[in-house]
């Protein structure tokens, strides 16, 4: 009845998670990236800069993640053979890092931009007062103090990207659901405990994550 | 190490929880009524059936069609029921012996093939089909068989029992997985992936489609076979002696024939023999 | 946000600065065009404007066959949810700052444990797993109805808490003052005057629950995804331009979602009725409770 005694089995369990983990950290890395570039383009002067990023979080933060990691096999692989990688595997793989990146920095783009508000205005008012740029202004004055101010809806994003990277499995990837479906097959028996082992896994790892998260927002918090 | 305990003792009471559900289920098995006396009571029969196989189980509108369709109706005429007490329900491999073990269909004809695995849960009637793994390559493909995989892109649906068969038994091959066929087959359109693999009928189905017509070929070269069975619940032995019953008379009445006719037969291929000694023993 | 709040960052541009961002604007103009122009024509290649796989879009049986009803299934388990994850929410958050222990940790540790796992590991299990425990059936449609509910349900529950947090603590005061009881005061003041600092929050929820009601066809419910992509896409053999289709559904839904939120918001304020948000002076614009959003696929 120990599901998890299989070797196989639990080595479905290993790669399931171990995929997980690759993907929450390439898609953190590439949403933040992309993420910032989208909120300095929305705060920018130049109103095509500003459409582009409105358009982008529009789109994509109504699209299902399942319909936009669809688009990344069919889309950019199948129709513009954009080929990341030999190996199946891993070639889906970083199709996904693309899709959990691109669906995840409409949010990280939004949590920057309110970010941005938080900072009083007489900060950015006294940097152009000394002669400085908007890129100047935005990178050496604004974002640092911003940055403080979304420790904690960062944190909730990338806790949600964790629980998102799940839907790379649709294109193939053996993720952790992947895993569990696979393993609920094999062993229709043991439905409960497959399910509390990975579900568990996941929030022993995430709910200490969201207090991390939180207990650095508020070390890092500006008191005004 | 703490970890490990936690997880010892979320197992535990795992087992328990699992343990409490499984002796439920005796009890529970025991009041199951069989689909004969629903259906001449009720004159009603709820069908698992797929929805997006084609030649098999489509859905076009809101109607479905198929080989797998006229094989419910030829079941539901035997069990007394008319054709508009039918209602077919759109079945994904994945849910299939949930929906038969907690009654919300009565039965499933969704290109189910029987195995070991499976009967330990839910109840075979038939084959009435047997069906092969084979691959379904494009046109100018000069792909022989399975054993040519090695280095190229297959594509199969994920957990699949096809899927399953390519990593085991020709791990050179790369497999790629999606939740759909007609997911594979756009791939495979779009030369993504070199092949795609499944049943051959399933194969054929997509071949024929008009927009598909003269792209893709199927290599005609089965390597697995597959017995298409009628699921139903593991405790209903009457219902499945009689459904056997119903494909046997299907055989000598003809209308098994014309069932194949009407669909797959479409294009030529002759209906196959339907060989009765070969059914399951409902055990 | 108005461009007025915005334009803060930057000087008014002098003659130097516009033609500078007209080259920029047209440079990057130039360069989204190209690279529109470029998936265009990739995507032409592959055949997949070709017409017999847009055809169907224009005859009306498609839509009434597939699509509407996809759409009605979307529909209606997103709606069915919102209801549930809002009451979800309301009584674990007001559960949650209970003075008893023996409710806020108990309401604690179920949002905690919900918020923590996947939504399709919750589906998954509450499509397969329950029927054992239970002994009856589990229709899909309550696997995807309950499967938002507890995650969604449990991210509001959250929203909730900060939001009567939020709520100056002089109204529960003045409230006590007049001698209400507890159940008083959070019911007739600190939940109502959440309630519409948190709308931006809640709405932002909302349209995460329309977009994970589409992981239900995963475990076999027939939504949008189901009937209009992969069964449309089963029949015509377009499921690329089916998915192309969905995209601009599931965008214009959420769009008419958030278009009516910031109608409502507009309205709650107009009244003057919302409570004033503690913010810094100065700061550039209040800031919503945004700190909750979780975008969960």
């Amino acid at each position: 009845m120990d599901v998890f005694s299989d070797p196989t089995n639990f080595e479905t369990y290993k790669v399931g998670f171990l995929w997980i983990l690759k993907l929450t950290a390439a898609g953190t890395v590439g949403s933040v990236v992309l993420g910032v570039v989208l909120a300095a383009m929305r705060v920018s002067p130049i109103p095509v800069l500003r459409g582009f990023g409105t358009g982008w979080v529009n789109l994509f933060r109504n699209t299902p993640l399942t319909l936009i990691v669809f688009f990344c096999y069919f889309g950019l692989y199948s129709a513009l053979g954009l080929e990341l990688s030999d190996d199946i595997d891993r070639n889906n793989y970083w199709l996904g890092v693309v899709g959990l990146s691109v669906y995840t920095a409409a949010f990280v783009c939004e949590a920057i931009r309110s970010g941005i508000n938080t900072v009083p205005a007489g900060q950015a008012e006294a940097a152009r007062a000394i002669g400085m740029s908007f890129l100047q202004t935005l990178t050496v004055v604004i974002l640092p103090q911003a940055a403080r101010a979304v420790v904690a809806p960062l944190g909730s994003i990338f806790i949600a990207l964790a629980k998102n990277s799940t839907i790379v499995g649709t294109i193939g990837l053996m993720e952790s659901s992947s895993a569990m479906k696979e393993l609920i097959n094999a062993n229709g028996d043991a439905v409960v405990p497959i399910f509390l082992v990975f579900a568990g896994t996941f929030a022993l790892v995430l709910i200490p994550t969201g207090y991390l998260f939180g207990w650095l927002a508020n070390r890092l918090a500006v008191k005004r | 190490m703490r970890i490990t305990r936690l997880t010892a003792a979320v197992g535990a009471l795992a087992l328990a929880m699992a343990a409490a559900a499984c002796g439920g289920d005796d009890s529970g098995s025991g009041k199951a009524s069989g689909i004969v006396g629903k259906a001449s009571s009720q004159k009603k029969l709820v069908v698992g059936v797929k929805a997006d196989q084609p030649g098999l189980g489509l859905q076009t509108g809101g109607t479905y069609t198929g080989f797998d369709i006229e094989i419910a109706k030829i079941i539901a005429k035997g069990l007394g029921v008319p054709e508009t007490g039918i209602e077919y329900k759109t079945t994904v491999s994945a849910n299939r012996e949930p929906f038969i073990q907690q009654s919300q269909v009565d039965i499933v004809v969704a290109t189910y093939t029987i195995n070991d695995e499976r009967k330990k849960v839910v109840n075979f009637g038939g084959p009435y089909y047997v069906a092969g793994q084979d691959l379904l390559v494009p046109a100018a493909s000069t792909l022989a068989g399975p054993e040519g995989l090695a280095g190229k892109k297959v594509c199969s649906v994920s957990g699949s029992t096809p899927a399953k068969r390519i990593q085991t038994d020709y791990k050179d091959a790369k497999l790629q997985q999606f939740d759909s066929y007609s997911k594979c087959v756009q791939a495979l359109s779009d030369g993504s992936v070199d092949a795609v693999t499944t049943d051959d009928i399933i194969l054929a189905g997509y071949a024929a489609q008009d927009q598909y017509a003269g792209k893709f070929k199927v290599v005609g070269k089965k390597f697995s076979d597959e017995p298409y069975g009628i699921g139903l619940k593991k405790s209903d032995t009457e219902g499945c002696n009689k459904i056997n019953e119903i494909l046997k008379a299907s055989v000598t009445d003809g209308s098994y024939k014309a069932a194949w006719d009407n669909t797959l037969g479409k294009s030529g291929k002759a209906a196959p023999e339907l060989d009765v000694t070969k059914l399951t023993n409902c055990s | 946000m108005s461009t007025n709040t915005d334009a803060v960052l930057y000087d008014h541009p002098g003659p130097r600065a516009k033609t500078r961002n007209l080259i920029l604007t047209v440079v990057f103009g130039l360069a989204l065009l190209a690279l529109l122009w470029w998936i265009y024509r990739k995507f032409d290649e592959k055949g997949q404007w070709a017409g017999p796989l847009w055809r169907p879009f224009l005859e009306g049986s498609t839509w009434t066959d597939y699509i509407l009803p996809g759409l009605w299934s979307t529909v209606s388990a997103a709606a069915v949810a919102m209801v549930f994850s809002l009451i979800f929410g309301l009584v674990f958050s007001v559960g949650r700052l209970s003075d008893h222990w023996w409710v806020s940790v108990p309401a604690g540790v179920v949002v905690e444990f919900f918020r923590a796992v996947p939504l399709l590991l919750m589906m998954f299990f509450i499509f397969f797993g329950i029927p054992f425990l239970t002994e009856s059936p589990m229709p899909p449609f309550w696997a995807v109805v309950i499967g938002l509910t507890l995650y969604n349900g449990s991210v509001l529950a959250e929203a909730f808490r900060a939001g009567i947090r939020s709520v100056p603590r002089g109204q529960s005061e003045a409230g006590y003052a007049i001698g209400m009881r507890k159940t008083d005061v959070m019911r007739e003041i600190l939940v109502p005057q959440a309630a519409r600092a948190m709308l931006p929050v809640i709405v932002s929820q909302l349209v995460v629950l329309v977009k994970d009601t589409a992981l239900g066809y995963i475990i076999g419910y027939t939504e949008l995804l189901q009937d209009g992509v992969n069964t449309l896409g089963a029949n015509f053999g377009n499921t690329v331009a089916a998915a192309i289709v969905a995209v601009f559904i599931y965008v214009a839904l959420n769009a008419s979602l958030t278009f009516f939120a910031g109608y409502l918001e507009r309205r709650t304020r107009r009244t003057g009725r919302a409570p004033r948000r503690t913010t810094p002076p100065g700061a550039l614009t209040p800031v919503g409770g945004a700190t909750a959003v979780e975008p969960q696929g």
